[in-house]
């Protein structure tokens, strides 16, 4: 008992928690701007395996790490423009389209890998984000280690969330937005273009996810590994219905999980041998679905979600 | 650029939708060969031949088609009620360790006879029982099952990494984590000597032939259709919404559990952790790629085992990673997408 106490009351925990919510955050701050205007983006797990791909191969290539975050969210962008083709010019299937989307994603990200690195024993490393020192914050005691030594991307992701419920919330463009998520019909008889508003929040939500991934590979490890988003990409999609489709909790909930996450590595190593560590690492993928269980019927879903609209057809 | 409704759609429009999309992917994955700096022709050439040339190599493709065609039923059979069950890959996992543990525990040295269907029954239950939490969950908690589908797969695969490194790890595999072999009784017969193809080929194609008549020649069939394409209206047609889901999912889960028991059972007669490469996200492509069809789920899972197997080959004598099977096969369900929708609209003038 009382070394769980010891874990809760450990910087290093914290400092796990903010780390492991940064992805998290970026890729349900993005399939939540899809959401809201009414395009579900099942791409997003493939969408975050090619950006954690391209993302460091430019920086392995010699760009810096900044670059490679652009680099990344331009390869989001692109195939969220892609999804946006299918689901909104065409109006095909969403699920299908971001399943088939999150296959070539994460193929084509492979495919590349091995095509263009060298294949060596060892994964080759890059030089990742470090640690930002906070003038005055960072030699607090406790809250110094623990909360401000994240890397530059970290504070990115948070400032991001509040900027997007901003826009959401308190912005025309956030209000365009949410109309074409609910009733694009409503939305376009006022002067709104639904075709552009979803074009729009599907190629940025796509470019954050791809972010979300590339800080996977620039800052909380320094090598790609195939398969190492690990389904966090689902994970997004169940903290967006978690989060109502408001940025904020999207926020909160992010953090939630990964405090839950990083708690339960600890307690992995405390219980070593004792309980099989497979059961340790079904935690987040259990969790997202209790999650998921609990607030799905409160959820008010964008009333336009997976519909596709067509001028003049009903 | 505008599109308008096709009056009526062509049947020779969608018979040709599937050849034009994997001629267009062929084509897409052709400029990727060309960024490898090798010979685009030389590469398809390697990869027909790698697939199809010997018999051998034919025996090849047909064993990898045989769990895409059970996990593309499972895909078609779902999707064909609005049911987006993209569980399969636990499913198969599910399958699989339960038709292990069956023979290694409880029914090794069972004849034959009795051993085959009962390990078959074992696994379909296993597939099913894993699709029906989500089920339950969309019904009583309206939860979105694709997520929660999606997320199982996790789940299930861990499950079995924690069985075959547990209880029913074998203890003759030198520390490695794999199951208990199946009972000798308990594997498939051999289709052709000296290869690996199994009588879960035949298993397989009698099971797209049921389907196809199910859907196509029962009242379960027709309310699943009904489902899928407007579930409202089908409950206003009177049509037991709930009730068919169920069913729809018991035969999906179960067809996806069934093709983790015949892989087991048939080629590798113990489970790993990389038993499947991703068999149960394949069979997503493949029942697209049949247009949601029993029969051409059989000719859309041999495109699909062909380019596999033959990638393989084309890259033991080619600079090219062998991922470019799974880019093609990715590439094909998208260029499918737009088929598709060019077979109901067409680009108004």
């Amino acid at each position: 008992m009382m070394d769980l106490l010891d874990v809760l009351f450990s910087a290093g925990l914290w400092a796990a928690v903010l780390r492991i919510a940064t992805p998290l955050i970026l890729g349900t701050l993005g399939e939540l701007l899809c959401e809201r205007a009414g395009i579900l983006n099942l791409g997003i797990e493939g969408i975050m395996t090619f950006g954690a791909m391209i993302g460091w191969l430019a920086v392995y290539n010699g760009a810096d790490l900044w670059t490679g975050m652009l680099v990344a969210a331009l390869s989001g962008a692109a195939f969220g423009l892609l999804h946006s083709l299918l689901t909104v010019s065409f109006g095909l299937s969403q699920h299908v389209s971001g399943l088939g989307i999150t296959l070539f994603a994460s193929s084509l990200a492979y495919y590349l890998f091995r095509l263009l690195v060298p294949v060596v024993g060892i994964p080759p490393k890059i030089l990742s984000f470090q640690p930002l020192n906070v003038p005055g914050l960072s030699d607090l005691p406790f809250i110094g280690p623990a909360l401000f030594t994240q890397t530059a991307p970290t504070y990115v992701a948070m400032l991001l969330a509040v900027l997007m419920g901003w826009v959401i919330f308190r912005t025309p463009l956030g209000l365009a937005i949410r109309m074409t998520g609910e009733t694009p019909h409503a939305a376009e008889a006022q002067g709104i273009n639904p075709t552009a508003v979803r074009y729009g929040a599907v190629t940025v939500g796509s470019a954050l996810m791809a972010t979300g991934g590339a800080f996977l590979t620039l800052s909380a490890f320094d090598s790609f590994i195939p398969t190492m988003v690990q389904g966090r990409g689902w994970i997004c999609i169940a903290l967006v219905v978690f989060a109502t489709w408001r940025p904020g909790r999207a926020l909160i909930g992010a953090l939630l999980f990964a405090f839950f996450d990083a708690f339960q590595i600890r307690l992995q190593t405390m219980l070593t041998g004792a309980i099989p560590y497979q059961l340790f690492l079904m935690m987040p993928y259990v969790l997202s679905i209790a999650a998921l269980a609990a607030t799905a019927r409160r959820a008010r879903v964008p009333q336009a979600l997976m519909q596709p609209y067509r001028r003049g057809e009903r | 650029m505008r599109f308008e409704r096709r009056a009526h759609r062509s049947t020779v429009l969608v018979v040709i939708a599937p050849v034009i999309a994997v001629a267009a992917a062929l084509a897409l994955a052709g400029v990727l060969i060309a960024l490898a700096g090798s010979p685009v022709l030389t590469a398809y050439e390697r990869i027909l031949t790698g697939a199809f040339g010997s018999r051998l190599a034919a025996t090849e493709t047909l064993t990898r088609a045989v769990p895409l065609i059970l996990t593309g039923l499972a895909a078609a059979v779902a999707f064909r009620a609005r049911l987006w069950n993209i569980g399969a890959e636990g499913q198969l996992y599910l399958g699989a360790i339960a038709a292990a543990a069956l023979s290694a525990e409880l029914a090794g040295g069972l004849p034959s006879i009795l051993q085959i269907p009962i390990l078959l029954v074992a696994a379909a239950l296993a597939g099913m029982a894993l699709l029906l939490i989500p089920l339950w969950l969309r019904l009583r908690f309206s939860v979105d099952e694709v997520v929660t589908t999606l997320l199982l797969n996790f789940v299930a695969i861990l499950f079995v990494s924690m069985l075959i490194d547990g209880v029913l790890k074998d203890p003759m595999a030198f520390g490695w984590p794999q199951s208990k072999p199946i009972d000798e009784d308990g594997m498939l017969p051999k289709l052709i000597p000296r290869s690996r193809l199994h009588a879960g080929l035949l298993l397989a194609l009698a099971l797209a032939v049921v389907v196809h008549f199910v859907q196509s020649r029962t009242v379960f069939g027709t309310r699943s259709r009904a489902a899928g394409l407007n579930a409202t209206a089908a409950v206003f047609a009177g049509v037991p919404l709930g009730r068919t889901l169920v069913q729809v999912a018991m035969i999906s889960g179960g067809l996806a559990g069934l093709a983790g028991a015949v892989e087991v059972m048939g080629v590798t007669s113990y489970v790993t952790t990389e038993l499947s490469p991703g068999y149960g996200y394949s069979g997503i492509v493949v029942a697209m790629l049949a247009n949601l069809h029993p029969i051409g789920v059989v000719l859309a899972a041999i495109f699909t085992a062909a380019m596999f197997v033959g990638a393989d080959a084309m890259s033991r004598s080619m600079a090219i990673p062998t991922y470019i099977a799974d880019v093609t096969v990715a590439l094909s369900l998208l260029a499918m997408l737009v088929a598709i929708f060019f077979t109901q609209y067409r680009i108004a003038r």
